[in-house]
C-alpha cells in the first residue's frame, strides 16, 4: 500500500510498504477513504516530539471502510464505514471506565518509555511517536485498529467524510477544550490559536453559552475564519497587546476561561522573547515555547479556568506559577478522550448544529502529503486544514 | 507501577548530594579564587590550583549520585577525607580572619561528610544482598543477587487475578523471558528461561506458600542453573478498583557462566523487565491480550524498547 512516513525532520515521504495485518483478537483493517493532517503531526514533522524512527507511517484522523476483523470484534462487519479515534483505548482499564480514554493503561505497549519521561503513561496514539506506542498512522491506503470494538464509530447517515472525519480528533479536542472551562450564561472565553482545534474551540464555546469568543492569532485569513466559527472578537498578537486588549475588552475582568489551542511551538511577536525560547529548545533546554501559554495564564480572571489542549511533549521555562496560585485560577487538560464525545457530537453534525466541513482549505490525494505539510506549516495559500484522499 | 532495588531514603539523599556536588564543582571551576576567599585559604597558591581539580571531581560522582545512586556517596565520602586532611593541615598554620572562616568552611565539609558516610552506610544496607537473602534458600553459595520487585492495579477481584497467576503453566504467556513451566511432581513446577545466545537456564522450583487471593511465594529447589524465588501478592485495592498486585523477585548471581548469563538476561534495566511482565499480566486480565503495536511486536518489552522497529508493517 502506499503510506505516508516520516523520514527525519522537515522530511516526509509517500512510499510502497507492506499492507497492515492483524496482530491482535480485537483488531480491524479500516480501508482509508480520508484523513487529515493534524497542527500536532507539525510537531513531529519540525522534529519537537522525541522517539520518532524514520520509516514511521504518520496520521492519526482518519476514517474509512472495514475490510478485515479479529474474532474478538462482533459490533462491526466488513464493509461498516467508520471514524477513528485517535487515542487507543482498551474500554476496560480503571481510566476507561472512568471516561479518560486517552490516559488508557494498556494501550501504550511501550509505557515504559513514557513513564521516564512523563512519570506515568498516556494512552497509545496512531503515527504519534514511539513513546505513545510506535503504532502506524492513518495517513495511508490501509490502517490496524487495535481495539476496534471500543473505539470506531459508525456512520450510517450519508454524512460525507468531510462532515464526520474530524470526528476523529479535532472536534472532540476543541469542544473538550471549552467544556472544561465550565462555562456559565456571561462568560467570556479567549482562545489562543485559531489553528483547525482553536477554530473547533471557538465553535465549541458558543454552542457552550459563552457570551462573548475571542479569537487570537496573527493570521488574518485565520482570524475570518474564527469569525465565522462564531468568535465575538478577534485579536491580532502582532497588532495589539493581547493582555490589555483582553483587559479592555472584558473592563479590567479578564476572561473567565483561557483557552491554549497553540501548544509548545507558539510564537511571540516580541523578537527577543521568542528568540530566548528558541535559543532554549535549539540547545534542548526546554522542549517548549510556552509563549501562548504563559499569556492565557497572565490573562485569565481571578478564579477563572486556563484550559491547555494545545500540544506539550516535555519541560518548560518561565512558567507563571505565581500568577497561578496567587489568583485561584484552575488549570484543565488533557489530550482529548475523544470516545467519550464521538457520538454526542456526531449527533451535533447529523442535526446541523454545526457544519466541520468549512475549515477545510486543501484537499489533495495522497501522493501529495508532503506538499501538503509543508503549505499547512508555513501556511501557505491560506492553508487551514488539508484533506488527503488515499 | 514502582520498582526499586533501593529504599527510596537513601535515594533522595543521593539525590541531594548530587545537587550539592553539582553546584560546589561548577563553583570552584568556575571561581576558584572566590572559593579560596571564602574558605579562608586564598593567601595560598597551591590552593588556587588545587580547588578546579577538587571541582572536576565533584561533577564526577555528580551525576550518578544525582541519577539516585547512594553507592556513589562512598567515592564522595573519600574526597571528604581527602578535603578534611588538607583543610587541616590549612588550619594549623591559619588564624585571625582567615582561621575563622576556614573553621567555617571545614565545619560545613566535616557535616557533608558525616551525610555522605550515612548515606553511603545505607546504600549498602538497602543494597540487593540482604533483601535478597529474605526470599533465596538461605544455603545457596551465591555472592551476590539481583533483587527486584514492581506493581500494578488491575480491574479484577482478587481471587480472579490470583487464579490467573496461580495458573503456572500459563507464567510464559506474560513472563517474557520465561519459554515454560510445567509440573514436576507434587507443588513442583520446572521452569525453562531463555538466556543470551539461545541458551536456556532450567530450575526445578516448589511452592512454598500459597493463600488463594492473597498470595504465592515459590523457591528453587537444590540443583538449579540458577538460585531463584518469588512472592507475589494480592491485595483488593481502594475504592472497587480491583486488586493491587506486588511482585518481588530474587536471582542469586553464583559467578561463572550461569551467573552471567542471568545479569545478561536481565541487561542493564531488571527493574524494567518485571514491569514489562507486569504490565502484560494486566493487559491479559483486563483486556484479554497482550498489546501489541508494529514498532513493539511482542507487548511491553524492555530490550525492544530501546530498539524499536518503525510504526509501520512489516512483509
Amino acid at each position: 500500500m502506499r503510506a505516508t512516513q516520516w523520514m527525519g525532520k522537515n522530511h516526509v515521504e509517500v512510499n510502497e510498504v507492506p499492507d497492515p495485518q492483524l496482530l491482535n483478537d480485537r483488531d480491524a483493517i479500516v480501508r482509508v477513504t480520508s484523513t487529515a493532517i493534524c497542527g500536532s503531526d507539525l510537531h513531529l514533522y519540525d522534529g519537537f516530539i522525541p522517539t520518532m524512527k524514520k520509516g514511521d507511517i504518520l496520521g492519526h484522523e482518519f476514517m474509512g471502510e472495514v475490510v478485515e476483523l479479529g474474532r474478538g470484534v462482533s459490533n462491526l462487519r466488513v464493509g461498516d464505514r467508520v471514524v477513528v479515534p485517535f487515542p487507543i483505548a482498551c474500554g476496560a482499564c480503571n481510566a476507561c471506565a472512568r471516561g479518560l480514554f486517552s490516559v488508557c493503561e494498556n494501550s501504550n505497549p511501550n509505557a515504559g518509555m513514557a513513564q521516564k519521561l512523563w512519570g506515568h503513561s498516556p494512552c497509545g496514539i496512531f503515527g504519534y511517536s514511539h513513546l505513545v506506542g510506535g503504532y502506524p498512522g492513518g495517513q495511508a491506503e490501509y490502517a490496524r485498529v487495535p481495539f476496534a470494538d471500543v473505539g470506531p464509530l459508525k456512520i450510517e447517515d450519508d454524512l460525507t467524510d468531510e462532515q464526520v472525519l474530524f470526528l476523529s480528533d479535532i472536534f472532540p479536542t476543541g469542544y473538550m477544550g471549552a467544556e472544561m472551562c465550565d462555562i456559565s450564561p456571561g462568560d467570556v472565553v479567549a482562545v489562543w490559536g485559531a489553528g483547525p482545534v482553536g477554530l473547533f474551540a471557538v465553535a465549541s464555546a458558543r454552542m457552550l453559552g459563552a457570551e462573548r469568543v475571542v479569537a487570537i492569532d496573527r493570521f488574518g485569513y485565520r482570524l475570518d475564519k474564527a469569525r465565522e466559527a462564531g468568535a465575538t472578537d478577534v485579536l491580532d498578537y502582532e497588532e495589539v497587546d493581547v493582555l490589555d486588549a483582553l483587559d479592555e475588552l472584558t473592563a479590567g475582568r479578564g476572561p473567565d476561561g483561557c483557552i491554549d489551542a497553540a501548544g509548545l511551538e507558539a510564537t511571540h511577536p516580541t523578537t527577543a522573547v521568542d528568540a530566548y525560547d528558541r535559543a532554549k529548545t535549539a540547545v534542548m533546554a526546554e522542549t517548549e515555547r510556552p509563549h501562548a501559554l504563559r499569556e492565557a495564564i497572565m490573562a485569565c480572571r481571578n478564579g477563572g479556568t486556563v484550559s491547555i489542549i494545545g500540544v506539550y511533549g516535555g519541560l518548560m521555562d518561565k512558567f507563571p506559577v505565581g500568577s497561578l496560585m496567587n489568583r485561584s485560577l484552575t488549570v484543565r487538560t488533557g489530550q482529548a478522550h475523544v470516545q467519550r464525545y464521538l457520538r454526542p457530537l456526531y449527533e451535533k453534525i447529523r442535526d446541523g448544529e454545526i457544519d466541520p466541513t468549512f475549515l477545510i482549505s486543501h484537499t489533495l490525494p495522497l501522493d501529495r502529503a508532503p506538499e501538503g505539510y509543508r503549505m499547512f506549516r508555513d501556511k501557505e495559500d491560506d492553508c487551514t486544514k488539508v484533506v488527503l484522499k488515499p | 507501577m514502582s520498582s526499586s532495588r533501593t529504599r527510596p531514603g537513601p535515594r533522595r539523599t543521593a539525590r541531594v548530594l548530587g545537587l550539592a556536588s553539582t553546584g560546589l564543582g561548577v563553583a570552584m571551576l568556575r571561581d576558584p579564587k572566590g572559593v579560596a576567599r571564602f574558605s579562608g585559604v586564598d593567601d595560598s597558591a597551591t590552593a588556587l590550583s588545587v580547588i578546579p581539580l577538587v571541582g572536576a571531581r565533584e561533577l564526577l560522582h555528580a551525576l550518578p549520585l544525582l541519577a539516585g545512586r547512594p553507592g556513589w556517596a562512598w567515592t564522595r565520602v573519600a574526597g571528604d577525607a581527602v578535603d578534611l586532611t588538607a583543610m587541616g593541615v590549612a588550619l594549623s598554620n591559619r588564624g585571625g580572619e582567615r582561621g575563622r572562616r576556614l573553621r567555617t568552611a571545614t565545619a560545613a565539609v566535616a557535616a557533608l561528610a558525616a551525610l555522605d558516610l550515612l548515606t553511603a552506610a545505607r546504600s549498602r544496607r538497602a543494597g540487593s544482598r540482604s533483601a535478597a537473602r529474605e526470599l533465596l534458600p538461605s544455603s545457596a553459595p551465591w555472592t551476590s543477587a539481583i533483587d527486584v520487585s514492581a506493581a500494578t492495579t488491575v480491574s479484577k477481584p482478587p481471587q480472579e487475578v490470583y487464579a490467573r497467576w496461580h495458573d503456572f503453566t500459563r507464567l510464559p504467556e506474560f513472563m517474557a523471558h520465561v519459554r515454560e513451566v510445567r509440573a514436576a511432581g507434587i507443588g513442583r513446577w520446572h521452569w525453562v528461561a531463555e538466556a543470551p545466545g539461545r541458551r536456556t537456564v532450567e530450575w526445578d522450583a516448589e511452592v512454598v506458600e500459597e493463600s488463594p487471593g492473597e498470595r504465592i511465594r515459590w523457591r528453587s529447589l537444590p540443583g538449579a542453573d540458577v538460585e531463584n524465588a518469588g512472592v507475589v501478592e494480592f491485595r483488593p485495592a481502594p475504592g472497587d478498583q480491583g486488586t493491587e498486585v506486588r511482585v518481588r523477585l530474587a536471582y542469586a548471581q553464583p559467578g561463572g557462566t550461569a551467573g552471567k548469563a542471568v545479569a545478561k538476561l536481565f541487561g542493564e534495566a531488571p527493574d524494567q523487565q518485571v514491569r514489562d511482565d507486569l504490565a502484560r499480566f494486566k493487559q491479559i486480565l483486563e483486556t484479554g491480550q497482550v498489546v501489541r503495536s508494529e514498532g513493539t511486536p511482542e507487548g511491553p518489552l524492555a530490550r525492544r524498547m530501546a530498539k524499536q522497529q518503525p510504526a509501520a508493517p512489516r512483509s
